[in-house]
């Protein structure tokens, strides 16, 4: 177990980066500190003997559903772009995905 | 019925009863619905239950139901009985934030099965109820739009995630609301504000056009100021939905003949050691020990039952939970829907995808999101995400341990009253563990409910306990839970609510 983690101000960056968010030094910082105590409660779950346990990922076991192949009316294109925070040609308009020329 | 008289009446009377005075046509639903407008308009100030007032469309629907009762028609069994749904729900429309500033100014363009449902039902939609963000959160201090104030006190938390709806109910805005709970955001708001609130069993409600938290643990359920009043809407919303691959194709227990049964004599109720003792405060333990003397007194036979793995229900918790949500959110970029922050033409899409979460969410999503990350990412995967996987069959196979055993299980809902505002705002983990008695069913995925049995000596704000009930099992919860409501309103002459003091 990874049971003393000591998160840095870096290590909360690099997560942040992962996971899309630019944050302040500030919050970085007090992120920190926060998630290091989180994650030394929940450091926890490996004190629990599991060997031979199966996972749990859900309450139910998962079934696959098939439906009937029928048409039902979907959504039309301007019911979609309307909540869009920018669109343009019946299309959702995004920044750019490529850097450079 | 003028509209003065009236005020205080409708507002006052229970859904059971509104339904019934609306079929027979002694009130219709658009003065039902008119008069809890207007008392939203005169209380919702100081309480801030609603982040969204369809004022409009509230009463074109209870003109509706007027319409087809005129008409002859048949009414749904909720006919004209306004309900405030929770703003994690989708509404064709109507905004829909789930809190989050990052949704704000979103109108979706579908209905939630919940919503097609209370449709069915005849319901009136009053609005959109406040919540923690993407309900993250036990007290509502994390909404993008502010913190509900609870009616009881108005410097004390109402609960979260759902104490906007919650709220709602206590504060008589609206006889009936939707909650969602995920880790107890439906019976730790109960809890604190003296409402009824039920989590069915997992799969029991269906889950399409709920902004997902974590998918294998968000529920919706009732809210209510009586049993038999949940009971009504439990069964409006129940039920299988092919659009949610994760509901139940099976018959929905007939929790509102439950709620007229009312009796435990003969059921063993257990109560579960792990989720009691010094955590809990003395005023919350009193009340707790007093409930269960009634229902022994009733004829209920109570056993000690011990959930060993419990302890690490919380530690559990807070590694499926983040890592769910951590992906579920990555939904919102600020491409599709929401707010979009930093397109100035050359940014490009990292950046203001980045620029967009980073002002879209709060302090709490944003640790949720780093803790998730952080329980996926590879070489932490083994020891965190999946150790917690391990944990949660085990709480599972208590459950299972503890029902071969008893009938039901008891303990409270939440540790401790409604605290004040701020007081644990800068504190996550203190935060967190008001849910430690709700989140173990939410890991197992069975059913429960929380009702309130008094008022804590020390500060006079409401107890609740929590019935905890096997997978489609959700009647148990309705029928224990009525007959400990039927025991205390003999004995106070009231419901515990009608002790609330007026707004």
């Amino acid at each position: 177990m990874s049971s003393q983690t000591s998160l840095t101000a870096a290590e909360v960056e690099h997560l942040a980066r992962l996971a899309r968010m630019s944050l302040t030094d500030e919050e970085l910082t007090r992120y920190a500190g926060q998630l290091d105590q989180i994650l030394h409660a929940v450091d926890r779950v490996g004190e629990v003997a599991v060997d031979e346990v199966p996972p749990m990922s859900h309450p139910q076991p998962l079934v696959n559903v098939w439906r009937a192949d029928v048409v039902t009316p979907g959504l039309t294109a301007d019911d979609v772009l309307a909540g869009a925070p920018a669109a343009e040609d019946e299309r959702f308009r995004v920044p750019r995905i490529l850097d450079g020329e | 019925m003028s509209a003065t008289t009236g005020a205080m009446h409708l507002t006052r009377r229970s859904a059971t009863e509104l339904a019934t005075a609306i079929a027979a046509g002694e009130v219709t639903a658009r003065e039902v619905t008119d008069e809890h407008l207007a008392r939203i308009d005169a209380v919702d100030g100081s309480i801030h239950a609603f982040l969204h007032v369809d004022y409009e469309g509230a009463r074109a629907q209870a003109d509706a139901v007027d319409a087809k009762r005129a008409a002859g028609g048949p009414l749904g069994p909720l006919a004209g009985v306004p309900v405030a749904l929770k703003d994690v729900f989708t509404q064709k429309g109507v905004p829909t934030t789930a809190g989050s500033r990052i949704l704000e100014g979103w109108r979706p363009p579908y209905d939630s099965t919940v919503v097609s449902r209370l449709r069915d039902a005849d319901c009136v939609i009053l609005g959109k109820t406040n919540m923690d963000e993407f309900a993250m959160g036990s007290s509502t201090e994390h909404s993008g739009y502010g913190p509900t104030h609870n009616p009881w006190d108005t410097d004390r938390i109402p609960g979260g995630s759902g104490g906007g709806s919650a709220a709602a109910v206590a504060a008589f805005e609206a006889p009936l609301a939707i909650g969602t709970d995920t880790g107890g955001s439906i019976r730790q708001p109960a809890s604190v504000t003296g409402t009824v609130g039920v989590k069915p069993t997992y799969g029991g409600v269906s889950r399409f056009g709920l902004i997902a938290l974590a998918s294998s643990l968000d529920q919706a359920g009732p809210c209510a100021r009586s049993v038999m009043d949940a009971a009504l809407l439990h069964q409006a919303l129940a039920g299988h939905d092919p659009k949610d691959s994760t509901s139940l194709d099976l018959e929905v227990p007939d929790v509102v003949a439950a709620a007229k049964r009312a009796d435990v004599r003969g059921m063993r109720i257990g109560l579960v050691s792990q989720l009691s003792g010094d955590g809990y405060q003395p005023g919350v333990r009193q009340r707790f020990d007093e409930a269960v003397e009634i229902l022994t007194n009733l004829g209920a036979e109570p056993v000690e039952v011990s959930c060993p793995n419990f302890e690490y229900a919380l530690a559990a918790y807070y590694l499926i939970l983040p890592s769910e949500a951590s992906s579920n959110l990555a939904r919102f970029d600020g491409m599709r829907f929401g707010i979009r922050v930093g397109d100035d033409g050359d940014a490009n899409v990292e950046e203001v995808m980045s620029a967009t979460r980073a002002a879209g969410f709060g302090d709490e999503v944003k640790r949720r999101i780093m803790l998730g990350t952080y329980a996926l990412s590879s070489g932490y995967y083994d020891a965190y995400y999946g150790q917690a996987q391990k944990v949660r069959t085990l709480i599972a196979r208590d459950f299972d341990a503890a029902f071969s055993e008893v009938d039901v299980l008891l303990s409270p809902t939440a540790p401790t009253t409604a605290f004040k505002l701020g007081e644990k705002l800068d504190d996550p983990l203190a935060m967190y563990l008001n849910d430690v008695a709700t989140i173990p069913v939410n890991l197992a995925g069975n059913a429960a409910m929380s009702l309130p049995i008094g008022l804590a000596p020390e500060d006079g704000l409401p107890v609740g306990l929590q019935i905890m009930a096997p997978s489609m099992a959700d009647d148990r919860l309705y029928n224990v839970g009525a007959a400990l409501e039927t025991a205390l309103r003999d004995k106070w002459g009231h419901l515990l609510i009608e002790e609330a003091p007026a707004l």
